[in-house]
């Protein structure tokens, strides 16, 4: 699976993409392992409420299930126009 | 219908003349344009990350949605991204219609939708520091008029 990062995200933990193999069920369950792994991550997805995510490029739920889910991008709020 | 989203800066006024240029069935045309702005006098630089292939599709879906919605002859969408600097155009929107109210109207939804649903993040840059752009509850809530 596909894991991407946009602006602070991205320079919290310090690498746009990378490719990750997991059994998560849900992208909260994504969340968790990603925090248990490294003090970077905890920084990043310390407040889920500043966050987005979308997967394969739709914006969606924490909640959401993983099954069949190819790319999972994380990133603040939006600020576009 | 068309969406756009480049680094290179865009000719506004050239965009706006040729817009909806072949059709005689429009009364009505709106264009709007987001300027990088700098109101302290201290901004050097605006950066504008984004999410390629998302933005594509975002932006063509908030296009597409706005176009079903007021029956719009045409709607044009572009969108910079990469290093601004104060005084030039970050995007554009532009909306055709039989009369103005649905030329506004869609105007107003397209600049709603794409502050806050559009996979943009602005970065300011001054020469102390460097600042990722809050996204501010107004933005969220502006969209509640349209639902």
């Amino acid at each position: 699976m596909d894991i991407l990062y946009f602006a602070w995200v991205r320079e919290r933990i310090g690498l746009p993409k990378e490719q990750i193999q997991t059994q998560a069920a849900t992208v909260a369950d994504l969340i968790n392992e990603l925090r248990a792994r490294e003090e970077r991550y905890v920084a990043a997805f310390s407040d889920l409420s500043a966050l987005r995510v979308a997967l394969d490029q739709e914006l969606a739920d924490f909640d959401a299930p993983l099954d069949g889910v190819r790319e999972v991008a994380f990133f603040p709020p939006m600020t576009g126009g | 219908m068309r969406v756009v989203v480049q680094a290179e800066p865009f000719d506004y006024a050239a965009e706006v003349d040729r817009f909806a240029a072949d059709r005689s069935d429009i009364g009505a045309l709106v264009c709007f344009a987001g300027v990088v702005r700098d109101t302290d006098n201290t901004l050097s630089m605006m950066e504008i990350e984004h999410y390629p292939g998302m933005t594509e599709k975002a932006l063509s879906k908030i296009a597409k949605e706005a176009k079903d919605r007021w029956s719009l002859g045409d709607v044009l969408v572009i969108h910079r991204f990469g290093k601004l600097t104060p005084g030039e155009k970050i995007m554009m929107v532009a909306t055709a219609a039989p009369h103005r109210a649905a030329a506004f109207a869609a105007a107003d939804f397209l600049m709603d939708y794409l502050k806050s649903r559009a996979p943009f993040w602005k970065k300011e840059h001054s020469r102390e520091s460097a600042d990722w752009v809050a996204a501010k509850q107004s933005d969220e809530t502006a969209l509640s008029r349209w639902s």
